[in-house]
C-alpha cells in the first residue's frame, strides 16, 4: 500500500494492463488501489482504520446486543428453511407418541419436526430463541449504561431514540416470534394480544379485525401475516436502524470516561484495525458459542410437551418470555375499573396495563434527553461520560424506574409465589399493589443517597493499593501504600494521536489545535479542526 | 490539503514508543496461548463435523460447535487484546456544525428557494396539502380496509341460537343425565362445535333447578349452568373448576367468579360476570340453549353498550 499510495492521485494512468512483473504492490494493495480508482475510498478508509474506541468493558454491551441479532438472522434463515406459516390442520403421524393422531396447525406440526427430526434443527430452533433473550436483554443493559453515564446528552438524542425504537422492535417481533410455533402457550399470548388491541377505544375493533381478518381467532391469516412481520417487515427495519446507529455512533464518536489524557475533544483508546477489529469479530463468535451452547444444553420453549394450541384449552404455565412479563404482572395487579357509559366501554383494566403502560414507558424513554435538559438547563454538547454517582438526581430517578418494572415483572408470578410462600393470592396481589408504588421510591432514595456519598469520597472506586502498616519502637504506627508490583497494569502513558494524515498532528498531540486548523470555539470549548 | 508524506507512514511513532509494544506482559506465551485455542478450536470444529455426518445427539454436536467457536473466538479476540500495540492512542473530535457562514447559507438554500418557488403561490400549496391529504386517506383503504371485515356487529353475537344442542368439541350432543353433580364440560353449539367465541363450560351444581339470579329462573334446568369460557379480563378460557368453593378461575391472571352468584368476579382483574347461557331441556332430554348469551361475551371493548 505504501509505494502506490505516496503517489497519491498523480499515479499515472496506463492505457494498457502492465505484465504481471511490473506491477508494484501485493495483491493486497493492487486491489485496494483497484477500488479506490473506482470509488475514491482511500482517504475515509483510511479514517475508518484509525477510528478509536475507548477501552471500557460496558461499551460491549451493545455488541453482544448487535452480535445477538447477527445470530437471530442466521439461525432465523435455517428456521424458514423447515417452519410452514399455516394454521390448515393436520394430523400428526410423526414418531413423538404423545402427540400422535393429534389435530393440529401445519405451523405447529412443522415446528415439532424441525425440534424433534430435522438434524441439528433443536439446537438452532433453542438458539433462536436463547438468541432474542439474549438480544433484549442486552439492549435493555445497554440502554442502561447509556442512560446513567449521561451518554445520551447532545449530540446523541437521536441516537437515543434509534436506541428505544430498537428496544421496542426487538420486544414486538420476540412476541410475534413466541407466537409462530402455535403450541397452546403461545396460542393463549395472541389471544391475549387480540384483547389488549381491543381495548383501545375507538379504534380498537377495527385494528384487532384488521389485523386477525376478523374476530378471534380470525380467518387462518394471522399466522402467515405474523410470520411475514417476523421475518422481514421487523428484521428489515431492525437491520435498518442498527445501521443508522451505528453511522451515528462513527459520525459523533464514542463517549469516553475522564481519564488521563482524555478530554472533550479527543477521543482516547485503541484503534478500529487491527485492535479492535480483532476483538470484536472475536467477540462474534464468542456470542455465537454461548447462545448455540444454550441452544444445545438449556432447553427452551419445548413446544412439543404444550400440545397444539386449542382454542378452549390452556396451559397452566401460561408465561411469556421474560421481556413480556412486566405487562403481564401489570394486567395481574390492575384493579377491575372498567369504564361503562354513554354507550360506550372503555376496559381499562386492560387499557391502562396494557396499551396506556408501555405508551408512556416508551414516550418517556424517548423524551427523557430531552426532559433532562430542560430540567437541568444543560443544553452543552458532552462526550465526557457522567459515571453514576455524578447525577445523584438522574440515577435516583432512573434507579426508582428501574424498581418499577422490576416489581411489574415479580407481579407477573403472583401465583407462583402464593403457592410457593402458602400466602393467600390475595395477599401476594394486594402486596405488589403497594411493593409497585413503596420499592420505586425506596430505591431511588437510596440510590441518590448513595450516589451523593460515592461522589463525596474522593478515589472511591478505584482499586487499593496495599498498606504496609509498621510499627515504631514508641509504638507509633505508619502506614504506607505499598510498592506496585511488577505488572500491576501499564503505567498510563499520555495518548498518541493514531497515525496522522493531517497537520493537525502535532497540534492535536500537544493538546492546542492551531489557527491554521482549528477555527471557531464551540460551545463546551471544544474547538472545531477541518478535514 | 492532504499531506501525501503522512500518507506513506503507517505508524508516526518510534517502533521502540511502549504505546506501540503489545499489550501482554510476555507476547510469546500469549502467543502459545492463542495457537492453543485455534488447535483446540479446529479439533472441536472438526468433531462437530464428524458428529453431524454421524448424526449424534443434538447435545453432542452443538456442544462441539458451541466450544470450538468459543475457542476460536476467544482466540482471536485475545490477539486483539494481548498482541496488538497497547496505546492508548488518540484521535481528535471534530465538532459536528458548520460555521455560522456554512450555516447561514444552508438556511438560505432551503428558505429562500421555498420562498421563491412555495411561498408566491399560495394556492397551489393548498391544493398540494389536499393532495396529500387525499393520498394519505385512499392509500389507507387497501391498506388497513382491505385486511379484514368490520366488525360490525359479530362481536355481539356468538353461534348460540335458540335451540341449538349442546354438544362437545367432538359434536356429541349432551343429555341431560351425562353430568353427575360437581361434574363439568366443555360444550359448544352444534352448528360450531370447538369454536372459540361459542366455548361455553357447562357445569352440574345440583339436580334440581339453579336460579343464579333474577330473571334467570328457567336458565339452569336440572342443575345444569352454562357460563361463556372466554375471560371477561383478557378472553383467556376460564378452565380451572372449584368445586369447593363453587368457583371458576382463569389461569391466566387469576379472576374468580362465583358460580352460584352467576359468576360474577369476586377476585382478580375480570371486570365482568361471565355471561351465562339460558339452557333447557328437550323432550328426549337433550340439552339445548334457550337464545344466545343475552349480552357480548368475553373483554370489553369500545362499542360494548352497558349492561
Ligand atoms: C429481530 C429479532 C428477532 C427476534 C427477537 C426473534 C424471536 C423469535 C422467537 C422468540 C421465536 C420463537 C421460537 C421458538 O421457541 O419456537 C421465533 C421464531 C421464529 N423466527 Fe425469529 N426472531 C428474530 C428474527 C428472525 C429472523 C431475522 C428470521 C428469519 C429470517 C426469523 C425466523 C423465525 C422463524 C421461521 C420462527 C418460527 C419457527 C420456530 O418457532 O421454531 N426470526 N423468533
Ligand atoms: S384473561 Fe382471565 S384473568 Fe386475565
Amino acid at each position: 500500500m505504501s509505494t502506490q499510495a505516496a503517489q497519491g492521485p498523480t499515479r499515472p494512468q496506463s492505457r494498457t494492463r502492465p505484465a504481471r512483473k511490473d506491477r508494484k504492490g501485493s495483491a493486497v494493495d493492487r486491489s485496494l488501489n483497484w477500488i479506490d480508482d473506482r470509488l475514491g475510498v482511500s482517504k475515509a478508509g483510511r479514517t475508518f482504520m484509525d477510528k478509536i474506541f475507548p477501552d471500557h468493558w460496558s461499551f460491549m454491551l451493545g455488541e453482544i446486543a448487535l452480535y445477538s441479532f447477527v445470530v437471530l438472522v442466521a439461525t432465523g434463515i435455517f428456521l424458514t428453511l423447515y417452519y410452514i406459516p399455516s394454521s390448515k390442520e393436520v394430523i400428526y403421524h410423526g414418531s413423538y407418541l404423545p402427540l400422535k393422531g393429534r389435530k393440529m396447525s401445519e405451523a405447529y406440526l412443522s415446528t415439532v419436526n424441525l425440534s424433534l427430526k430435522v438434524r441439528f434443527g433443536l439446537v438452532m430452533r433453542q438458539a433462536h430463541h436463547w438468541a432474542a433473550d439474549v438480544f433484549v436483554g442486552a439492549i435493555a443493559v445497554h440502554m442502561c449504561r447509556v442512560f446513567f453515564t449521561g451518554a445520551f446528552r447532545r449530540p446523541r438524542e437521536l441516537n437515543w431514540a434509534v436506541g428505544v425504537t430498537l428496544l421496542t422492535l426487538a420486544i414486538v417481533n420476540g412476541f410475534i416470534g413466541y407466537s409462530l410455533p402455535g403450541d397452546l402457550i403461545s396460542g393463549t399470548g395472541l389471544r391475549i394480544m387480540f384483547s389488549i388491541i381491543l381495548s383501545i377505544p375507538l379504534i380498537g375493533t377495527y385494528l384487532a379485525f384488521f389485523l386477525f381478518g376478523g374476530n378471534y381467532p380470525g380467518n387462518g391469516i394471522i399466522i402467515p401475516r405474523l410470520f411475514i412481520i417476523h421475518v422481514l417487515i421487523v428484521p428489515a427495519i431492525i437491520a435498518a436502524l442498527i445501521g443508522a446507529h451505528l453511522f451515528l455512533l462513527v459520525r459523533q464518536k464514542h463517549t469516553q470516561f475522564a481519564g488521563p489524557g482524555r478530554r472533550e475533544d479527543n477521543v482516547v483508546g485503541s484503534p478500529m484495525w487491527p485492535n479492535f477489529m480483532l476483538k470484536t469479530t472475536g467477540f462474534q463468535a464468542m456470542v455465537a458459542a454461548v447462545l448455540l451452547g444454550l441452544g444445545a444444553f438449556a432447553q427452551i420453549n419445548p413446544i412439543w410437551q404444550f400440545g397444539p394450541y386449542v382454542p378452549y384449552k390452556v396451559s397452566y404455565a401460561v408465561q411469556p418470555d421474560w421481556y413480556m412479563a412486566w405487562l403481564d404482572g401489570a394486567l395481574r395487579i390492575m384493579p377491575s375499573w372498567e369504564f361503562a357509559g354513554f354507550g360506550h366501554t372503555i376496559p381499562l383494566e386492560v387499557t391502562l396495563p396494557a396499551v396506556v403502560l408501555p405508551g408512556l414507558t416508551f414516550g418517556l424513554f424517548y423524551a427523557w434527553p430531552f426532559l433532562e435538559a430542560r430540567f437541568t438547563g444543560d443544553y452543552l454538547p458532552h462526550h465526557i461520560l457522567d459515571r453514576p454517582r455524578d447525577r445523584p438526581r438522574r440515577t435516583g430517578l432512573g434507579a426508582g424506574i428501574l424498581a418499577f418494572y422490576f416489581v411489574l415483572f415479580g407481579a407477573s408470578s403472583t401465583d407462583v409465589l402464593a403457592n410457593y410462600l402458602h400466602v393467600s393470592l390475595n395477599a401476594v396481589l394486594w402486596s405488589f399493589r403497594v411493593l409497585v408504588f413503596v420499592v420505586p421510591v425506596i430505591v431511588g432514595f437510596l440510590a441518590y443517597e448513595i450516589s451523593k456519598e460515592l461522589a463525596a469520597l474522593p478515589d472511591s472506586g478505584k482499586r487499593k493499593r496495599a498498606m504496609i502498616v509498621e510499627r515504631t519502637p514508641q509504638g507509633e504506627y505508619l502506614a504506607e501504600p505499598a510498592e506496585p508490583r511488577p505488572g500491576d497494569g501499564t503505567e498510563e502513558l499520555e495518548p498518541e494521536p493514531v497515525p496522522v494524515h493531517m497537520p493537525v498532528a502535532e497540534l492535536v498531540g500537544s493538546g492546542s489545535l492551531g489557527d491554521e486548523t482549528g477555527t471557531e470555539a464551540g460551545p463546551a470549548g471544544v474547538r472545531q479542526v477541518e478535514r | 490539503m492532504v499531506d501525501h508524506e503522512e500518507l506513506a507512514r503507517p505508524w508516526t511513532l518510534p517502533p521502540d514508543d511502549p504505546r506501540l509494544q503489545p499489550y501482554a506482559k510476555n507476547p510469546a506465551r500469549a502467543e502459545k496461548v492463542i495457537a492453543a485455542c485455534f488447535i483446540f478450536a479446529i479439533l472441536c470444529l472438526a468433531a462437530f463435523g464428524a458428529s453431524y455426518w454421524q448424526a449424534a445427539s443434538e447435545r453432542v454436536m452443538g456442544g462441539f460447535l458451541a466450544v470450538g467457536l468459543f475457542a476460536l473466538g476467544f482466540g482471536i479476540a485475545a490477539w486483539g487484546k494481548y498482541l496488538t500495540p497497547r496505546g492508548p492512542f488518540e484521535e481528535p473530535r471534530h465538532i459536528l456544525h458548520g460555521t455560522q457562514l456554512e450555516q447561514e447559507a444552508f438556511q438560505a438554500a432551503v428558505v429562500e428557494r421555498a420562498e421563491v418557488v412555495i411561498g408566491r403561490r399560495p394556492f397551489l400549496i393548498k391544493l398540494l396539502a389536499m393532495a396529500g391529504g387525499i393520498t394519505a386517506v385512499v392509500m389507507a383503504f387497501p391498506l388497513l380496509r382491505s385486511l379484514g371485515p368490520l366488525p360490525g356487529k359479530s362481536l355481539f353475537h356468538t353461534p348460540w341460537r335458540k335451540g341449538s344442542r349442546v354438544v362437545t368439541a367432538s359434536g356429541r350432543a349432551i343429555t341431560v343425565d351425562d353430568l353427575e353433580v360437581g361434574g363439568i364440560l366443555t360444550v359448544f353449539p352444534e352448528q360450531a362445535p370447538g369454536s372459540a367465541v361459542a366455548q361455553t363450560l357447562l357445569i352440574r351444581v345440583a339436580t334440581e333447578p339453579i336460579v343464579t339470579q333474577p330473571g334467570r329462573e328457567t336458565w339452569g334446568p336440572a342443575g345444569y349452568l352454562a357460563f361463556s369460557k372466554v375471560c371477561t379480563h383478557a378472553g383467556c378460557p376460564v378452565t380451572l373448576y372449584e368445586e369447593q368453593f363453587q368457583q371458576l378461575l382463569c389461569p391466566c391472571h387469576q379472576s374468580l367468579f362465583d358460580i352460584y352468584d352467576g359468576a360474577v368476579p369476586v377476585f382478580g382483574p375480570a371486570p365482568r360476570p361471565l355471561p351465562q347461557l339460558p339452557l333447557m331441556v328437550d323432550d328426549q332430554g337433550y340439552l339445548r340453549a334457550q337464545a344466545d348469551y343475552d349480552q357480548p361475551i368475553g373483554p370489553g371493548f369500545w362499542e360494548r353498550t352497558t349492561t
